[in-house]
């Protein structure tokens, strides 16, 4: 629950699709605000780190979640984890320095 | 300071355990005041931790000041044990994370010779959807985590 702000548009994709199941990049697209073309760039990238699969059907890209579920939850358990080690240490310097 | 990592197996749990050299009674307020807890997590809670109570929240990182959390508090043992559930990484505004599960943030605390010995578990990761997993990779790609080297030309 610490900061991290960076482009979020990708998460939304994959909520959308973790949520919705798989959809068009037209369906993707609509009412999102971003390009066609932005929204297929961040599909290429989350296809590439292995988080999404890209289907033809028909004319139509469809695309779905593709997580190598073990590895994803084991790194995100990690980043948590050092978020967790951070707060632990800035806690102990707290009650450290004002001892009573 | 020492922590313990979790079983590399387990994908639901974080457990740290670590000791301090402070009593007890000022590690307990440390974690059980919401003013004392906001000041050393870095955020401004709106009102005192109570059994039951939802607290509002607000990162104080310079930069993240606009980003809210809700804390339910659940359980109160003075001195011994503090828990509360909330949403993690729920930082994006666009998306309502009210529907999702919890995650249930336990402290435990015991006296010991030199201090006092803290243990903090977070669990329920298994139950959250794909999707806040993967926000895990959007961290890396903001590169802001030790973590984020080794995925660094993932997501890139």
């Amino acid at each position: 629950m610490f900061a991290a702000l960076g482009d979020t548009t990708r998460l939304r994709l994959m909520h959308r699709l973790s949520t919705e199941g798989p959809l068009s990049i037209t369906r993707l697209s609509a009412g999102s605000g971003i390009t066609r073309q932005a929204i297929t760039r961040h599909l290429h990238a989350l296809e590439k780190a292995g988080l999404v699969r890209d289907r033809k059907e028909g004319r139509e890209h469809v695309f779905s979640l593709d997580m190598k579920r073990l590895k994803v939850a084991r790194q995100y358990l990690d980043d948590v984890s050092a978020q967790w080690d951070a707060a632990a240490a800035r806690l102990k310097a707290f009650v450290e320095q004002d001892e009573d | 300071m020492t922590t313990a990592t979790d079983k590399p197996d387990t994908t639901d749990r974080i457990e740290k355990h670590f000791e301090v050299s402070a009593k007890r009674s000022r590690v307990w307020r440390a974690i059980s005041s919401s003013a004392e807890f906001g000041t050393w997590f870095r955020m401004e809670l709106d009102r005192p931790f109570m059994p039951g109570a939802t607290v509002f929240g607000r990162l104080t990182i310079p930069g993240y000041e606009h980003v809210t959390l809700e804390i339910q508090i659940e359980k109160i043992e003075p001195e011994g044990y503090f828990s509360y559930r909330w949403h993690p990484y729920a930082m994006d505004p666009a998306i309502d994370y009210t529907a999702e599960p919890t995650t249930l943030v336990e402290f435990r605390l015991e006296a010991t010779a030199r201090g006092t010995a803290i243990t903090i578990t977070e669990s329920g990761f298994d139950r959250l959807p794909a999707s806040r997993r993967a926000e895990a990779f959007r961290m890396n790609e903001a590169g802001w985590t030790g973590q984020s080297k080794k995925l660094a030309s993932y997501v890139s």
